[in-house]
Order: C-alpha cells, then sequence, then structure tokens
C-alpha cells in the first residue's frame, strides 16, 4: 500500500472525489515553489503531481513549457526536485506525491539509484510520458518492484485492443487524458469523457482520473462527476506565470479543489 | 570454433526497434497507436512491388535518378594521394538527398488515406522537399522550423511558402531543429486522424530510423553498382556527414556487410569538441539519453537536460543522432570523426575552385575530412563521399564568414 492507494480508500469511504494538482517542481524559483506545494493540501488537494523540469517536454503546451524553463533557468535539477519532495514530507507525510515528466532525467541518473532516491524522498509514484508500455521493463517494472506506483496514462486513441496492455502494468490509478493534444490546450468536454471512463472502468478496479483541458471549478466539478477525480495543471501553472502570488495561486486551487469535491 | 556464422550487420532493427541498445518508441500513449500503424502499414508497403514501383517512376523522371557518380579528378591532383570520387545527390531535384525520403513517406501518407502533411526542418531543405512533393499530390503542408533557422534559411523559406507550405517559425525553447520536431510532435499528438508525420533525418521513434534509411539506401544501391562500373570493384572509404545521419546512412546501409569497406561518418565540430559544447558531435562529445521517440547519443549536462548543439551548418545542428549510428559507433563498424566550422569553410572553397561544385556546408564538413586523410593514402585507395546537397541555400552565410558584403 502506497499513500496513493490509502488517499482512495479513505476518499471512497467518504464518498469523495479525488483533485489532483501539477505544479512543476521549482517554478518560479525552488522557495516559492515549496511554498505552493507545502500549501496544497490545506487548499483541499488529494494527490499532488509534481512536474520534474525537462528541455524538450514535447507532450506539453506552452504553459507547463515555460513552467520548465523558468524552473530551469532558477536551477532546478532531479536532485533539488527529490530535494523539495524531502522538503515537504517535513510537514506532511500522508499527501501522495506523484512525480511526473520525461524519463532523460531519470534515464541520465540511472533506474536504481533514481528508484532508491525517489522512495526514501518521499515520493509514491511517477508518470513519465515518454515510457509507454512498449518499454515497461525500463521504469515501469522495476519500479513497481521497488514499491513505487507507475501510473500510466489513457488516451482517445488507446482503442479496445490496447487498452488491456495499458492497463496491465499500471498502478495506483489510470490517468486518462481527455483530449488529443497537449496539456493547456482544448477544453475537455464531460459528455466525451464520460463513456471513455466507463470503457476503462469495465476493464479494471484502480480509479480513474481524467485530466489536460481542464481549466475552471465548473469543468472540475463537471469531469470528476463522471471519473474518480480529475487533473488541474496548465491553470494553476498559468498564475506564476503571471506573477500571481503563492496566496491567490492557492485561493484559485481551493476553488478548483471545492468544484471537484461537489461532484 | 565449428561453424562460423555470419553475422550480417543489415538485419537490425528488432521488433522493438532497437539497434542494440538504441532506438525504441519513447512517445507518450496517444502516438503509440500511431507509430504502431505506421510501422503495420510501412511493412507492408516494404514489400509490395506496386510501392516500389511508384518509387522508382518518381525518382527517375521527378527527382532525377541515378545520381551521377564523379571521379573528382583536379581535386584528386591536389590532394596527392587517394582516388576521390562524389556521389551526386546534390543534383536531385531540391538540391539536396532529403527528397529520397519524402517521396517514400508521402506515397505511404496517401495509401494511409492522410491529407495533412507535417514536417520539421531545420536548414530547410527537408521542408523544401516535403513541401514540393505536397504540392506535387495536392496535399495540405505545414512545415515547423526554429525561428532562428528561419532567420539564417530565408530562401528556403521563400520556396515553402511558394510551394504553398505554411512555414510556422517555433519560438518554444531555444527555437531551433530540436524545438521545431517537439512542435511537430505537439500538432501531431492533437491531429491524429488526420496528419502524416514526415520525419526527415534516420531519428524519432520506430519505424522512423529504419523506414528512413531503407527511402535512402537508394543512395548506395547505386553508388555500389556505380562504382563496380567504374573501377570493377567496391570503394575502400566511405564518407558522409551526419546532423540526424540520413544521407550517411543511405550511403552506409548497403556496405555494412562489406567488411572491406571503411566507413566514417563526420560529425559537426562547430568550434571544437570541447567542454563548451560548441559543437554538434553527439557521438563524439554526448552520451546515452532518451529524446524525440528514441534512445541514442545526445549532447546533454550532468542532469539529463538538452543542450543546444553549434554549427555553422543549420542542417547538422541537432543535439542527437540517428540510432542506427549510435550503435555502429559502439560496436565499431563505423567510424566517427568531428570537423570544425573552419574545416568545413576551407573545403566547400576548395571544392568551388577545383571542382566547380558550390557544396552545401554539410557536405562540405565529409569533404573536410577528405582533405585530411586522401593525402595520407596510396593512389589505389578509393575513396567515395557523399556531396548530398548543393549550396546555393549557403551563400549567404558563407559570404558572410569570409567578410563579403552581399548588398553590392
Amino acid at each position: 500500500m502506497t499513500r496513493i492507494d490509502d488517499t482512495f480508500a479513505k476518499l471512497k469511504a467518504a464518498n469523495k472525489k479525488a483533485f489532483v494538482t501539477y505544479v512543476m517542481a521549482g517554478d518560479p524559483n525552488y522557495e516559492t515553489s515549496l511554498e505552493v506545494v507545502k500549501g496544497l493540501p490545506a487548499a483541499g488537494v488529494d494527490i499532488i503531481e509534481l512536474g520534474l523540469p525537462f528541455t524538450d517536454p514535447m507532450a506539453d503546451g506552452s504553459t507547463i513549457q515555460l513552467a520548465g524553463q523558468r524552473a530551469l533557468e532558477a536551477g532546478m535539477t532531479l536532485e533539488k526536485t527529490l530535494q523539495l519532495a524531502r522538503d515537504f514530507r517535513t510537514t506532511d507525510d500522508t499527501t501522495p506525491i506523484v512525480l511526473m515528466g520525461y524519463y532523460n532525467p531519470i534515464y541520465n541518473r540511472g533506474v536504481d539509484q533514481f528508484l532508491q532516491d525517489a522512495k526514501e524522498a518521499g515520493i509514491d509514484g511517477m508518470i513519465v510520458v515518454d515510457l509507454p508500455p512498449e518499454e515497461d521493463d525500463e521504469l515501469c517494472i522495476p519500479a513497481q518492484k521497488a514499491g513505487l506506483n507507475f501510473i500510466r496514462l489513457a488516451t482517445p486513441t488507446t482503442d479496445e485492443k490496447r487498452l488491456p496492455k495499458v492497463l496491465e502494468n499500471t498502478s495506483g490509478f489510470v490517468y486518462y487524458v481527455s483530449i488529443t493534444g497537449i496539456t493547456g490546450a482544448a477544453e475537455a468536454q464531460a459528455s466525451d469523457v464520460a463513456p471513455e471512463v466507463a470503457r476503462i472502468k469495465s476493464q479494471t478496479d484502480l480509479p480513474i482520473i481524467v485530466g489536460f483541458g481542464i481549466k475552471t471549478p465548473e469543468t472540475a466539478e463537471a469531469i470528476a462527476s463522471v471519473a474518480d477525480g480529475t487533473v488541474v495543471g496548465s491553470a494553476i501553472v498559468s498564475l506564476l506565470e503571471n506573477g500571481k502570488s503563492v496566496t491567490e495561486v492557492l485561493a484559485f486551487v481551493k476553488s478548483l479543489a471545492d468544484g471537484a469535491h461537489r461532484a | 570454433m565449428a561453424t562460423e556464422l555470419f553475422n550480417s550487420f543489415m538485419t537490425g532493427p528488432d521488433e522493438k526497434g532497437r539497434f542494440g541498445d538504441f532506438g525504441g518508441r519513447f512517445v507518450s500513449e496517444t502516438l503509440m497507436p500511431l507509430i504502431l500503424e505506421l510501422e503495420a502499414q510501412y511493412e507492408h508497403a516494404k514489400t509490395d512491388d506496386s510501392f516500389w514501383a511508384e518509387m522508382h517512376d518518381l525518382w527517375t523522371h521527378y527527382v532525377g535518378r541515378p545520381s551521377p557518380m564523379y571521379h573528382a579528378e583536379r581535386l584528386t591532383e591536389h590532394l596527392g594521394g587517394a582516388k576521390v570520387y562524389m556521389k551526386r545527390d546534390e543534383l536531385n531535384h531540391t538540391g539536396a538527398h532529403k527528397i529520397n525520403n519524402v517521396l517514400g513517406q508521402i506515397i505511404l501518407a496517401r495509401r494511409m488515406g492522410k491529407t495533412r502533411i507535417i514536417a520539421e526542418t531545420g536548414a530547410g531543405q527537408h521542408g523544401v522537399a516535403t513541401a514540393t512533393v505536397c504540392a506535387k499530390f495536392g496535399l495540405k503542408c505545414v512545415v515547423y522550423m526554429g525561428a532562428h533557422d528561419v532567420e539564417r534559411q530565408a530562401p528556403n523559406v521563400f520556396r515553402m511558402r511558394l510551394l504553398g507550405a505554411e512555414v510556422v517559425p517555433v519560438t518554444s525553447g531555444r527555437g531551433t531543429l530540436k524545438d521545431a520536431m517537439n512542435d511537430a510532435l505537439r500538432d501531431w499528438v492533437t491531429n491524429v486522424r488526420d496528419t502524416f508525420y514526415c520525419i526527415g533525418t534516420v531519428a524519432g521513434p520506430h519505424p522512423y530510423p529504419a523506414m528512413v534509411r531503407d527511402f535512402q539506401a537508394i543512395i548506395g544501391k547505386e553508388a555500389k553498382e556505380q562504382m563496380m562500373e567504374a573501377e570493377g570493384r567496391l570503394p575502400d572509404t566511405i564518407i558522409a556527414a551526419i546532423g540526424g545521419g540520413s544521407n550517411a546512412m543511405g550511403l552506409f546501409f548497403p556496405f555494412l556487410d562489406d567488411t572491406s569497406v571503411n566507413i566514417i561518418g563526420v560529425e559537426a565540430g562547430g568550434k571544437g569538441v570541447n567542454q563548451k559544447m560548441e559543437h554538434c558531435a553527439s557521438l563524439t562529445g554526448g552520451r546515452p539519453g532518451v529524446l524525440h521517440g528514441n534512445r541514442t547519443y545526445l549532447l546533454q549536462d550532468d542532469d539529463g537536460q538538452i543542450l543546444e548543439g553549434f554549427s555553422i551548418s543549420a542542417g547538422l545542428d541537432y543535439p542527437g543522432i540517428g540510432p542506427e549510428h549510435a550503435w555502429l559507433h559502439e560496436i565499431g563498424r563505423a567510424q566517427y570523426v568531428a570537423i570544425t566550422d573552419k574545416e568545413a569553410l576551407e573545403a566547400f572553397q576548395l571544392c568551388c575552385e577545383k571542382e566547380g561544385i558550390i557544396p552545401a556546408l554539410e557536405p562540405s564538413h565529409a569533404l573536410a575530412h577528405v582533405m585530411k586523410i586522401a593525402p595520407t593514402l596510396p593512389k589505389d585507395h578509393i575513396i567515395c563521399m557523399n556531396m548530398c546537397g548543393r549550396g546555393d541555400k549557403d551563400i549567404f552565410t558563407v559570404a558572410k564568414h569570409l567578410g563579403f558584403d552581399m548588398k553590392i
């Protein structure tokens, strides 16, 4: 059992949907980023996705991409991202942290070393965008063995035939990508998402969390109501891009969390 | 050893798209079904005679193949050693080898019912080739090009627009070729139903490295026949320039099992392969990593962040290299060297003066290495270098470096 499994068990008992947020580690700098992350649980966030900065985030839109650039320019690294998780854990030992990013910085550190360090830093799971099931031997299988969740993306192009392969080595939850496209682009539609979630649910007992294209409390509520929870990333990150204060960012997060929890 | 099995160098990639440890399919889930579909369609087309008949017809009548094999007599004499031949792929329609591959991918796209073609381009040669073939077949064409390259390759931008393509200047990241590739991938992930991504080099997720190589292998096949005709034997050394590595892979591939043939790939050494990373020599100065769908040698920092390369040649300005080259490098079948901007410029000028051929800056790197080794080799040693592009597009860059005012 990881913190992720515990969190979903508690949410289920309370008959609540999960609210998940994505923020880029170190955006716009380490201190501000840590302050934001530390404030997320009190703002109603159930699971934190912590973005690992990368120079070439090919599945992300400009908001996340620029956040990564800001973080890198401020000196962020994989090591400092793990340090941010360690610092967060000094005040919170229950909220799950999912590291989200791309494979190269992890591969560069060495998979075994990374898994050991991530676990020690209090990371619970990871989403690595450029590791499909076809590359499971790289990180997915070693991560599961190390007791970390490997969360996979299912997308509108994941057809019936392929879905079992996508679900096979997934743990923690399934992240359903609401649109074909990049983060922060088109608005997700609950009417499109509902049948897809039902389709995936028929093949797995894992919770289904929906992300991409969710920008307002209303959409968060609508999407959460047809799934087990929802993720918001770019909409929050764009506030940091526009120079909003930590207080303002957390107030917006709270409005989104309230929306998702109304579902 | 009781029985010695001949291990071919030409059987890769394996079913996972790997050349040894390199290659693979490191893409997001949204793209995975698309590249599996592409692989199935390509595997089918590869063994379909009508597919190759269409290719050969267009290669002959539209591109102008076979490209000549030219004995560079005055250059040979000047260098005073090995006999130098040039495979004249710069004489192709659109001025480079790029069109060999584009034709293959566009014919495949048409078979798959795709109506919109996207491409990335650095120097603009792949973009021009893609725009050209799209115009010929009446397909919508969108080309992603780094904003920095849009500036330094203005004539090619205008060519693409004349040919009806939409050129999108990429400002994300640092606005170079790798960023153009990122944006092309973002487009593809958004427009999955009608769009075909025409990659210009032997990189990207499987099946691209193998597919692009197979389309470019026409260069090596012709070269082999032409050398047999001219000299009655294979060359001793073959040399080509490498950015992503498609012209090199095209020349090298048919020769891989001819172990008497010495194979040399020439990377862009920029200002010199040093700690400051002012070069694009991924094999000489990089280390293995994962980017743009494949594992290969990359220019990267200690944290695994991708670095920008530096080269006078926009066509070689890419921080990675095709995975098959990474494999050939590791097993030692091919040798990889680096040539600096300065050396390439000297080769550019010498080729103009001695042969009346204005080469592109990319093959000027290969030529510079020929200039280094030819004088040290005997007169019966045959070198075949790939003149993969013509230099019209580069005259502004060269003029600037030579201090010549083009405004006069």
